[in-house]
Protein backbone atom coordinates (compact mmCIF):
# COMPACT_ATOMS: atom_id res chain seq x y z
CA UNK A 1 0.00 0.00 0.00
CA UNK A 2 0.82 3.69 -0.77
CA UNK A 3 2.88 5.03 2.18
CA UNK A 4 0.42 7.87 3.88
CA UNK A 5 -2.59 5.89 3.40
CA UNK A 6 -4.61 6.11 6.31
CA UNK A 7 -7.18 3.38 7.57
CA UNK A 8 -9.95 4.12 9.57
CA UNK A 9 -9.76 1.25 12.85
CA UNK A 10 -12.33 3.26 15.56
CA UNK A 11 -14.52 5.97 14.85
CA UNK A 12 -15.74 8.02 17.84
CA UNK A 13 -18.73 5.48 18.72
CA UNK A 14 -16.03 2.54 18.33
CA UNK A 15 -14.20 4.68 20.67
CA UNK A 16 -16.19 5.54 23.22
CA UNK A 17 -18.03 1.66 23.14
CA UNK A 18 -14.26 0.19 23.30
CA UNK A 19 -13.47 2.73 26.63
CA UNK A 20 -17.16 1.77 28.37
CA UNK A 21 -16.25 -1.97 27.81
CA UNK A 22 -12.57 -1.76 29.02
CA UNK A 23 -14.00 1.07 32.21
CA UNK A 24 -16.04 -3.12 33.24
CA UNK A 25 -13.15 -4.85 32.45
CA UNK A 26 -11.21 -2.87 34.78
CA UNK A 27 -14.01 -2.76 37.72
CA UNK A 28 -13.83 -6.43 36.88
CA UNK A 29 -9.73 -6.77 37.19
CA UNK A 30 -9.58 -4.60 40.71
CA UNK A 31 -12.52 -6.73 42.08
CA UNK A 32 -14.51 -3.22 42.92
CA UNK A 33 -13.35 0.22 42.90
CA UNK A 34 -12.25 0.44 46.24
CA UNK A 35 -8.23 -0.14 46.15
CA UNK A 36 -8.16 1.33 42.19
CA UNK A 37 -5.96 3.65 41.14
CA UNK A 38 -5.44 4.42 37.55
CA UNK A 39 -2.18 5.91 36.11
CA UNK A 40 -2.34 7.33 32.52
CA UNK A 41 1.27 7.07 30.85
CA UNK A 42 1.55 10.31 29.69
CA UNK A 43 0.80 11.66 27.07
CA UNK A 44 -2.62 10.45 25.53
CA UNK A 45 -2.76 7.79 28.07
CA UNK A 46 -3.46 10.33 31.36
CA UNK A 47 -7.17 11.58 28.87
CA UNK A 48 -7.95 8.26 28.35
CA UNK A 49 -7.49 6.98 32.25
CA UNK A 50 -9.45 10.43 33.04
CA UNK A 51 -12.05 9.15 30.75
CA UNK A 52 -12.20 6.10 32.26
CA UNK A 53 -12.52 7.18 35.81
CA UNK A 54 -15.23 9.54 34.59
CA UNK A 55 -17.08 6.00 33.59
CA UNK A 56 -16.56 3.95 36.39
CA UNK A 57 -17.48 6.87 38.53
CA UNK A 58 -20.74 7.85 36.85
CA UNK A 59 -21.58 3.81 36.74
CA UNK A 60 -20.84 3.23 40.33
CA UNK A 61 -20.91 6.58 41.96
CA UNK A 62 -17.99 6.85 43.22
CA UNK A 63 -14.50 8.81 42.65
CA UNK A 64 -11.76 6.68 41.19
CA UNK A 65 -8.24 7.93 41.87
CA UNK A 66 -5.99 9.09 38.70
CA UNK A 67 -2.51 9.56 38.05
CA UNK A 68 -0.52 10.37 35.37
CA UNK A 69 3.13 8.75 34.87
CA UNK A 70 6.01 9.80 32.36
CA UNK A 71 8.34 7.43 31.53
CA UNK A 72 10.90 9.61 29.62
CA UNK A 73 13.60 9.52 32.29
CA UNK A 74 12.93 5.61 32.47
CA UNK A 75 13.73 4.57 29.07
CA UNK A 76 16.00 2.09 28.02
CA UNK A 77 17.04 3.78 24.92
CA UNK A 78 17.95 6.99 25.84
CA UNK A 79 21.62 6.65 24.62
CA UNK A 80 19.62 5.70 20.87
CA UNK A 81 17.75 8.26 20.42
CA UNK A 82 20.08 11.31 20.98
CA UNK A 83 18.80 14.90 21.55
CA UNK A 84 16.56 14.74 24.30
CA UNK A 85 12.65 14.49 24.50
CA UNK A 86 10.50 16.46 27.37
CA UNK A 87 10.05 15.10 30.20
CA UNK A 88 6.66 15.64 31.31
CA UNK A 89 5.02 15.16 34.53
CA UNK A 90 4.60 12.22 37.03
CA UNK A 91 1.97 12.61 39.65
CA UNK A 92 0.50 10.01 41.94
CA UNK A 93 -2.12 10.84 44.07
CA UNK A 94 -1.00 9.90 47.39
CA UNK A 95 0.22 6.17 48.33
CA UNK A 96 0.23 3.66 45.48
CA UNK A 97 1.13 0.63 48.26
CA UNK A 98 -2.20 -1.74 48.97
CA UNK A 99 -3.76 -0.40 46.03
CA UNK A 100 -4.50 -2.27 42.62
CA UNK A 101 -3.05 0.13 40.14
CA UNK A 102 -3.96 0.20 36.30
CA UNK A 103 -1.67 1.66 34.21
CA UNK A 104 -3.76 2.79 30.93
CA UNK A 105 -1.74 3.66 27.76
CA UNK A 106 -3.34 4.09 24.19
CA UNK A 107 -1.04 1.92 22.38
CA UNK A 108 0.55 -1.61 23.23
CA UNK A 109 3.82 -2.28 21.11
CA UNK A 110 6.93 -3.75 22.13
CA UNK A 111 6.12 -3.19 25.49
CA UNK A 112 9.41 -1.00 27.02
CA UNK A 113 6.98 2.01 27.38
CA UNK A 114 5.39 -0.60 30.14
CA UNK A 115 9.00 -2.15 31.40
CA UNK A 116 9.79 1.36 32.50
CA UNK A 117 6.17 2.57 33.67
CA UNK A 118 6.75 -0.41 36.22
CA UNK A 119 9.88 0.32 37.05
CA UNK A 120 8.63 3.83 37.92
CA UNK A 121 5.66 2.56 39.94
CA UNK A 122 8.32 0.53 42.14
CA UNK A 123 9.90 3.87 42.84
CA UNK A 124 7.11 5.24 44.75
CA UNK A 125 5.60 2.22 46.43
CA UNK A 126 4.64 -1.31 46.14
CA UNK A 127 1.03 -1.66 45.17
CA UNK A 128 -0.82 -5.20 46.15
CA UNK A 129 -1.18 -5.21 42.32
CA UNK A 130 -0.61 -3.85 38.69
CA UNK A 131 -2.79 -3.94 36.05
CA UNK A 132 -2.55 -2.94 32.03
CA UNK A 133 -5.32 -1.30 30.46
CA UNK A 134 -4.87 -0.09 26.46
CA UNK A 135 -6.79 1.18 24.19
CA UNK A 136 -5.66 -0.88 20.87
CA UNK A 137 -3.29 -3.69 21.31
CA UNK A 138 -1.21 -3.78 18.15
CA UNK A 139 1.29 -6.35 18.90
CA UNK A 140 4.62 -6.74 17.67
CA UNK A 141 6.06 -7.47 21.52
CA UNK A 142 9.83 -7.32 22.42
CA UNK A 143 9.50 -8.25 25.82
CA UNK A 144 6.81 -10.30 28.11
CA UNK A 145 4.41 -8.14 28.71
CA UNK A 146 0.66 -8.33 27.81
CA UNK A 147 -2.30 -6.30 28.68
CA UNK A 148 -4.93 -7.37 30.75
CA UNK A 149 -7.72 -5.08 29.61
CA UNK A 150 -7.73 -4.41 25.65
CA UNK A 151 -9.89 -2.12 23.75
CA UNK A 152 -8.92 -3.56 20.09
CA UNK A 153 -6.68 -5.94 19.64
CA UNK A 154 -4.92 -5.89 15.84
CA UNK A 155 -2.07 -7.04 14.66
CA UNK A 156 -0.05 -3.80 12.81
CA UNK A 157 2.84 -4.82 10.69
CA UNK A 158 6.10 -3.12 11.92
CA UNK A 159 6.75 0.29 9.80
CA UNK A 160 2.90 1.06 9.94
CA UNK A 161 1.59 3.44 12.71
CA UNK A 162 -1.21 3.72 14.93
CA UNK A 163 -2.53 7.12 15.40
CA UNK A 164 -4.97 7.52 18.57
CA UNK A 165 -6.73 10.57 18.33
CA UNK A 166 -8.72 12.16 21.11
CA UNK A 167 -11.27 15.14 21.82
CA UNK A 168 -8.85 16.43 24.44
CA UNK A 169 -5.64 17.02 22.04
CA UNK A 170 -6.25 16.28 18.71
CA UNK A 171 -10.09 17.72 18.37
CA UNK A 172 -11.59 14.19 17.94
CA UNK A 173 -11.91 10.72 18.38
CA UNK A 174 -10.76 8.12 16.17
CA UNK A 175 -7.97 5.71 15.75
CA UNK A 176 -6.43 5.25 11.75
CA UNK A 177 -4.10 2.88 11.00
CA UNK A 178 -1.16 5.12 8.69
CA UNK A 179 0.52 2.98 6.21
CA UNK A 180 4.51 3.28 6.11
CA UNK A 181 4.92 5.97 8.98
CA UNK A 182 7.37 4.20 10.94
CA UNK A 183 6.88 2.49 14.55
CA UNK A 184 4.30 4.21 17.19
CA UNK B 1 21.24 28.09 16.65
CA UNK B 2 24.26 28.55 18.52
CA UNK B 3 26.92 25.78 18.63
CA UNK B 4 28.06 27.25 22.35
CA UNK B 5 24.87 25.78 24.37
CA UNK B 6 23.56 22.69 24.64
CA UNK B 7 25.57 20.85 22.05
CA UNK B 8 28.47 19.11 23.59
CA UNK B 9 29.06 21.26 26.01
CA UNK B 10 27.20 24.38 28.50
CA UNK B 11 29.87 26.49 28.51
CA UNK B 12 27.82 29.94 29.49
CA UNK B 13 24.71 31.84 28.73
CA UNK B 14 26.04 34.21 26.15
CA UNK B 15 24.90 33.20 23.01
CA UNK B 16 22.33 30.90 23.90
CA UNK B 17 19.03 31.83 22.06
CA UNK B 18 15.82 32.24 24.63
CA UNK B 19 14.12 28.86 23.05
CA UNK B 20 17.67 27.08 24.40
CA UNK B 21 17.05 28.94 28.07
CA UNK B 22 13.84 28.43 28.47
CA UNK B 23 14.12 24.56 27.58
CA UNK B 24 16.40 24.26 31.00
CA UNK B 25 13.95 25.73 32.78
CA UNK B 26 11.18 23.84 31.80
CA UNK B 27 13.15 20.47 32.01
CA UNK B 28 13.83 21.45 35.56
CA UNK B 29 10.13 21.21 36.43
CA UNK B 30 10.00 17.50 36.20
CA UNK B 31 13.48 17.53 38.12
CA UNK B 32 12.34 19.04 41.08
CA UNK B 33 9.67 16.28 41.62
CA UNK B 34 12.10 13.93 41.90
CA UNK B 35 13.99 15.59 44.70
CA UNK B 36 10.91 15.31 46.41
CA UNK B 37 10.08 11.74 46.08
CA UNK B 38 10.36 8.72 49.08
CA UNK B 39 12.83 7.45 45.95
CA UNK B 40 15.19 10.10 44.82
CA UNK B 41 16.45 8.86 42.35
CA UNK B 42 15.86 7.78 38.24
CA UNK B 43 17.71 5.90 36.41
CA UNK B 44 17.86 7.70 33.24
CA UNK B 45 22.17 8.62 33.43
CA UNK B 46 22.84 4.62 34.62
CA UNK B 47 26.30 3.91 33.27
CA UNK B 48 27.64 7.09 32.56
CA UNK B 49 30.41 8.26 34.85
CA UNK B 50 31.05 12.37 35.76
CA UNK B 51 34.19 14.13 36.68
CA UNK B 52 33.51 16.40 39.02
CA UNK B 53 37.16 18.60 38.74
CA UNK B 54 37.24 21.77 41.10
CA UNK B 55 40.61 23.58 40.85
CA UNK B 56 39.24 25.82 43.19
CA UNK B 57 37.19 25.53 46.42
CA UNK B 58 33.76 25.25 46.26
CA UNK B 59 31.26 23.94 48.98
CA UNK B 60 27.86 24.16 47.65
CA UNK B 61 28.38 24.32 44.01
CA UNK B 62 30.31 20.73 44.13
CA UNK B 63 27.50 19.67 46.47
CA UNK B 64 24.77 20.26 44.10
CA UNK B 65 25.97 18.83 41.12
CA UNK B 66 27.00 15.57 43.16
CA UNK B 67 23.32 15.39 44.29
CA UNK B 68 22.07 16.14 40.57
CA UNK B 69 24.60 13.69 39.17
CA UNK B 70 23.46 11.09 42.21
CA UNK B 71 19.76 11.60 41.79
CA UNK B 72 20.29 10.87 37.67
CA UNK B 73 22.24 7.13 38.63
CA UNK B 74 25.63 8.78 36.92
CA UNK B 75 29.13 7.30 38.99
CA UNK B 76 30.89 10.27 40.17
CA UNK B 77 34.25 11.22 40.74
CA UNK B 78 35.30 14.28 42.27
CA UNK B 79 39.10 15.52 41.58
CA UNK B 80 39.75 18.78 43.53
CA UNK B 81 43.28 20.56 43.16
CA UNK B 82 43.63 23.28 45.46
CA UNK B 83 46.97 25.35 46.06
CA UNK B 84 48.67 26.32 42.98
CA UNK B 85 45.82 28.95 41.44
CA UNK B 86 46.57 28.82 38.07
CA UNK B 87 47.63 26.10 36.50
CA UNK B 88 48.82 25.78 32.95
CA UNK B 89 47.16 24.73 30.01
CA UNK B 90 49.08 22.03 29.56
CA UNK B 91 48.13 20.39 32.68
CA UNK B 92 45.01 20.92 32.36
CA UNK B 93 44.95 19.22 29.10
CA UNK B 94 47.22 16.35 30.42
CA UNK B 95 44.53 16.37 33.36
CA UNK B 96 41.85 15.40 30.92
CA UNK B 97 43.60 13.54 28.36
CA UNK B 98 44.19 11.17 31.48
CA UNK B 99 40.54 10.98 32.66
CA UNK B 100 39.50 10.48 28.88
CA UNK B 101 41.89 6.86 28.92
CA UNK B 102 39.29 5.70 31.54
CA UNK B 103 36.42 6.42 29.58
CA UNK B 104 34.75 9.06 30.95
CA UNK B 105 31.60 10.67 29.80
CA UNK B 106 31.35 14.39 31.39
CA UNK B 107 33.29 16.56 32.98
CA UNK B 108 32.07 19.16 35.15
CA UNK B 109 34.81 22.18 35.75
CA UNK B 110 35.44 24.92 37.71
CA UNK B 111 38.72 26.99 37.22
CA UNK B 112 40.01 30.22 38.38
CA UNK B 113 41.24 31.08 34.77
CA UNK B 114 38.32 32.53 32.30
CA UNK B 115 37.95 30.67 29.06
CA UNK B 116 39.27 27.57 30.93
CA UNK B 117 36.33 25.51 30.46
CA UNK B 118 35.82 26.46 26.99
CA UNK B 119 39.69 25.55 26.02
CA UNK B 120 38.86 22.04 27.63
CA UNK B 121 35.92 21.52 25.11
CA UNK B 122 37.72 22.23 22.30
CA UNK B 123 40.40 19.16 23.56
CA UNK B 124 37.94 16.01 24.71
CA UNK B 125 35.58 14.43 23.27
CA UNK B 126 33.45 14.35 26.72
CA UNK B 127 30.79 16.95 27.74
CA UNK B 128 32.04 19.44 29.35
CA UNK B 129 29.82 21.82 32.07
CA UNK B 130 31.35 25.16 33.15
CA UNK B 131 30.85 24.74 37.13
CA UNK B 132 32.41 28.69 37.33
CA UNK B 133 35.68 29.74 35.01
CA UNK B 134 37.58 32.47 35.95
CA UNK B 135 35.26 35.99 35.91
CA UNK B 136 33.74 34.71 32.84
CA UNK B 137 30.79 32.62 33.16
CA UNK B 138 29.20 30.24 36.17
CA UNK B 139 25.95 28.94 33.84
CA UNK B 140 24.58 27.11 36.04
CA UNK B 141 24.20 29.15 39.26
CA UNK B 142 22.45 32.05 36.79
CA UNK B 143 19.83 29.25 35.30
CA UNK B 144 19.14 28.20 39.11
CA UNK B 145 18.86 32.25 39.61
CA UNK B 146 16.26 32.59 36.47
CA UNK B 147 14.00 29.78 37.67
CA UNK B 148 13.49 31.17 41.37
CA UNK B 149 12.43 33.92 39.82
CA UNK B 150 10.14 32.64 37.52
CA UNK B 151 8.93 30.40 40.48
CA UNK B 152 8.55 33.45 42.66
CA UNK B 153 6.95 36.23 39.75
CA UNK B 154 5.57 33.51 37.18
CA UNK B 155 7.97 35.38 34.73
CA UNK B 156 11.00 36.89 33.53
CA UNK B 157 10.36 38.83 30.66
CA UNK B 158 9.59 42.74 31.44
CA UNK B 159 10.89 41.83 34.78
CA UNK B 160 13.28 44.80 36.45
CA UNK B 161 16.43 42.80 37.51
CA UNK B 162 19.68 45.30 39.73
CA UNK B 163 22.54 43.16 40.30
CA UNK B 164 24.64 44.37 43.31
CA UNK B 165 27.73 44.45 44.45
CA UNK B 166 31.02 43.30 43.12
CA UNK B 167 30.53 43.29 39.46
CA UNK B 168 33.73 43.32 37.96
CA UNK B 169 35.19 40.06 38.84
CA UNK B 170 32.03 38.23 39.10
CA UNK B 171 30.77 35.34 36.87
CA UNK B 172 27.69 35.04 38.51
CA UNK B 173 27.18 38.82 37.68
CA UNK B 174 28.40 37.74 34.12
CA UNK B 175 26.01 35.17 33.07
CA UNK B 176 22.92 36.52 35.12
CA UNK B 177 23.13 39.32 32.73
CA UNK B 178 23.27 37.15 29.47
CA UNK B 179 20.22 35.13 30.79
CA UNK B 180 18.09 38.38 32.06
CA UNK B 181 18.74 40.23 28.55
CA UNK B 182 17.81 37.18 26.28
CA UNK B 183 14.84 36.28 28.26
CA UNK B 184 13.33 39.67 28.29
CA UNK B 185 14.01 41.50 31.94
CA UNK B 186 15.49 45.18 32.29
CA UNK B 187 18.54 45.00 34.09
CA UNK B 188 20.47 47.01 36.02
CA UNK B 189 23.94 46.90 37.86
CA UNK B 190 24.88 48.68 41.50
CA UNK B 191 28.04 48.97 43.25
CA UNK B 192 31.06 50.68 44.25
CA UNK B 193 32.50 52.11 40.57
CA UNK B 194 35.95 50.56 41.14
CA UNK B 195 34.46 47.22 41.51
CA UNK B 196 32.17 48.23 38.09
CA UNK B 197 33.67 47.05 34.94
CA UNK B 198 34.06 50.47 32.31
CA UNK B 199 31.76 50.04 29.70
CA UNK B 200 28.91 47.73 31.36
CA UNK B 201 26.66 50.13 29.60
CA UNK B 202 27.57 48.72 26.71
CA UNK B 203 25.36 45.73 27.31
CA UNK B 204 22.73 47.07 27.44
CA UNK B 205 22.69 47.17 31.55
CA UNK B 206 21.36 50.16 33.29
CA UNK B 207 24.32 51.65 35.60
CA UNK B 208 22.56 52.39 39.26
CA UNK B 209 24.92 54.26 42.08
CA UNK B 210 22.89 54.45 44.57
CA UNK B 211 21.40 50.98 46.16
CA UNK B 212 17.93 53.23 47.60
CA UNK B 213 17.75 53.60 43.79
CA UNK B 214 18.03 50.01 42.77
CA UNK B 215 15.86 49.40 45.77
CA UNK B 216 13.29 52.21 44.43
CA UNK B 217 13.37 51.04 40.33
CA UNK B 218 13.89 46.79 40.85
CA UNK B 219 11.64 43.99 41.09
CA UNK B 220 14.14 41.53 42.26
CA UNK B 221 17.87 42.50 43.54
CA UNK B 222 20.66 39.74 43.16
CA UNK B 223 22.85 40.13 45.52
CA UNK B 224 26.49 39.95 44.63
CA UNK B 225 28.84 38.24 47.79
CA UNK B 226 31.84 40.75 48.24
CA UNK B 227 34.69 38.94 47.80
CA UNK B 228 37.08 39.78 51.19
CA UNK B 229 40.08 39.58 49.56
CA UNK B 230 38.63 42.93 47.23
CA UNK B 231 39.23 45.07 50.49
CA UNK B 232 42.64 44.14 50.90
CA UNK B 233 43.26 44.67 47.38
CA UNK B 234 42.24 48.09 48.00
CA UNK B 235 38.93 47.95 45.79
CA UNK B 236 36.89 49.57 49.08
CA UNK B 237 37.41 51.19 52.18
CA UNK B 238 36.54 48.76 54.58
CA UNK B 239 33.72 46.42 55.21
CA UNK B 240 31.89 48.90 57.66
CA UNK B 241 32.04 51.51 55.11
CA UNK B 242 30.92 49.42 52.78
CA UNK B 243 27.37 47.97 54.46
CA UNK B 244 26.60 51.38 54.96
CA UNK B 245 26.91 52.50 51.41
CA UNK B 246 25.41 49.38 49.81
CA UNK B 247 24.15 46.73 52.21
CA UNK B 248 20.53 45.97 51.50
CA UNK B 249 19.53 46.25 54.90
CA UNK B 250 15.77 45.53 56.37
CA UNK B 251 15.68 49.81 56.72
CA UNK B 252 16.16 50.83 53.15
CA UNK B 253 13.89 48.00 52.25
CA UNK B 254 11.39 49.48 54.58
CA UNK B 255 11.44 52.52 53.21
CA UNK B 256 10.85 51.67 49.70
CA UNK B 257 7.10 50.31 51.01
CA UNK B 258 7.50 47.23 48.03
CA UNK B 259 7.38 43.67 47.57
CA UNK B 260 11.06 43.19 45.99
CA UNK B 261 12.74 39.48 46.09
CA UNK B 262 15.88 39.20 47.46
CA UNK B 263 18.60 36.39 45.63
CA UNK B 264 22.37 35.87 46.91
CA UNK B 265 24.05 33.30 45.25
CA UNK B 266 25.96 32.42 48.53
CA UNK B 267 27.90 32.34 50.61
CA UNK B 268 26.34 35.22 52.20
CA UNK B 269 28.82 37.93 54.38
CA UNK B 270 26.13 38.94 56.63
CA UNK B 271 26.20 42.70 57.70
CA UNK B 272 28.51 43.21 54.86
CA UNK B 273 26.45 42.79 51.25
CA UNK B 274 23.36 41.82 53.40
CA UNK B 275 21.47 42.43 56.23
CA UNK B 276 20.39 39.31 58.20
CA UNK B 277 16.92 40.33 58.63
CA UNK B 278 16.83 40.47 54.81
CA UNK B 279 18.35 37.14 54.41
CA UNK B 280 15.96 35.33 56.15
CA UNK B 281 12.91 37.52 56.25
CA UNK B 282 10.09 37.24 53.74
CA UNK B 283 11.51 38.49 50.52
CA UNK B 284 14.10 36.11 50.61
CA UNK B 285 14.02 33.43 48.02
CA UNK B 286 18.06 32.54 48.97
CA UNK B 287 17.00 28.69 50.29
CA UNK B 288 14.63 28.15 47.17
CA UNK B 289 17.66 28.81 45.08
CA UNK B 290 19.16 26.39 46.44
CA UNK B 291 16.86 23.81 45.86
CA UNK B 292 16.70 24.76 42.54
CA UNK B 293 20.06 24.62 41.99
CA UNK B 294 20.00 20.34 42.20
CA UNK B 295 17.04 20.68 39.57
CA UNK B 296 18.89 22.68 36.68
CA UNK B 297 21.97 21.12 36.89
CA UNK B 298 20.05 17.80 36.86
CA UNK B 299 17.92 19.02 33.58
CA UNK B 300 21.54 20.31 32.19
CA UNK B 301 23.09 17.26 32.68
CA UNK B 302 20.12 15.58 31.33
CA UNK B 303 20.23 17.71 27.79
CA UNK B 304 23.88 17.95 27.29
CA UNK B 305 23.95 13.87 27.45
CA UNK B 306 21.40 14.47 24.68
CA UNK B 307 24.03 16.09 22.31
CA UNK B 308 22.07 18.87 20.25
CA UNK B 309 18.83 20.67 21.56
CA UNK B 310 17.49 21.29 18.49
CA UNK B 311 14.78 18.31 18.41
CA UNK B 312 13.52 19.28 21.73
CA UNK B 313 13.75 22.64 21.45
CA UNK B 314 11.29 22.26 18.05
CA UNK B 315 9.55 19.85 20.82
CA UNK B 316 8.98 22.46 22.68
CA UNK B 317 7.60 24.69 19.90
CA UNK B 318 5.24 22.29 18.60
CA UNK B 319 4.07 21.39 22.26
CA UNK B 320 3.73 25.42 22.96
CA UNK B 321 1.31 25.41 19.71
CA UNK B 322 -0.64 22.65 20.46
CA UNK B 323 -1.73 24.37 24.12
CA UNK B 324 -2.43 27.44 22.22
Amino acid sequence: MTSGVRQSLLNARDLERALADMSQAIVEFAGGTDRLLLVGVQRRGVQLAERIAHIIGSTHNVEVPRGAIDITLYRDDLRAVGPRPLVGETRLPGEVEGRCVVIVDDVLYTGRTIRAALNELGDYGRPDRIGLAVLVDRGGRELPIQADVVGKAVEVPRGDHVDVMIRELDGRDAVDIVVGLGSG
Amino acid sequence: MSRLGLGKDLLGLEGLSADEIRLILDTAEPFKAVSEREIKKVPTLRGKTIVNLFFEASTRTRTSFEFAEKRLSADTVNITSQGSSVLKGENLVDTARNLEAMRIDMVVMRHPSSGAAKFLANRIRSNVINAGDGQHEHPTQALLDLLTIRDRLGRVEGLKVCICGDILHSRVARSNIWGLLTLGAEVAVCGPLSLMPRGIEELGVRVLRHVEEAIEWADVLNIMRLQLERMRAGYIPSLREYYRVFGVTLERLERAQKELVILHPGPMNRGVEIDSRVADGPHSVILQQVTNGVAVRMAVLYLVAGGSSDLAVQAMGAARDEAE
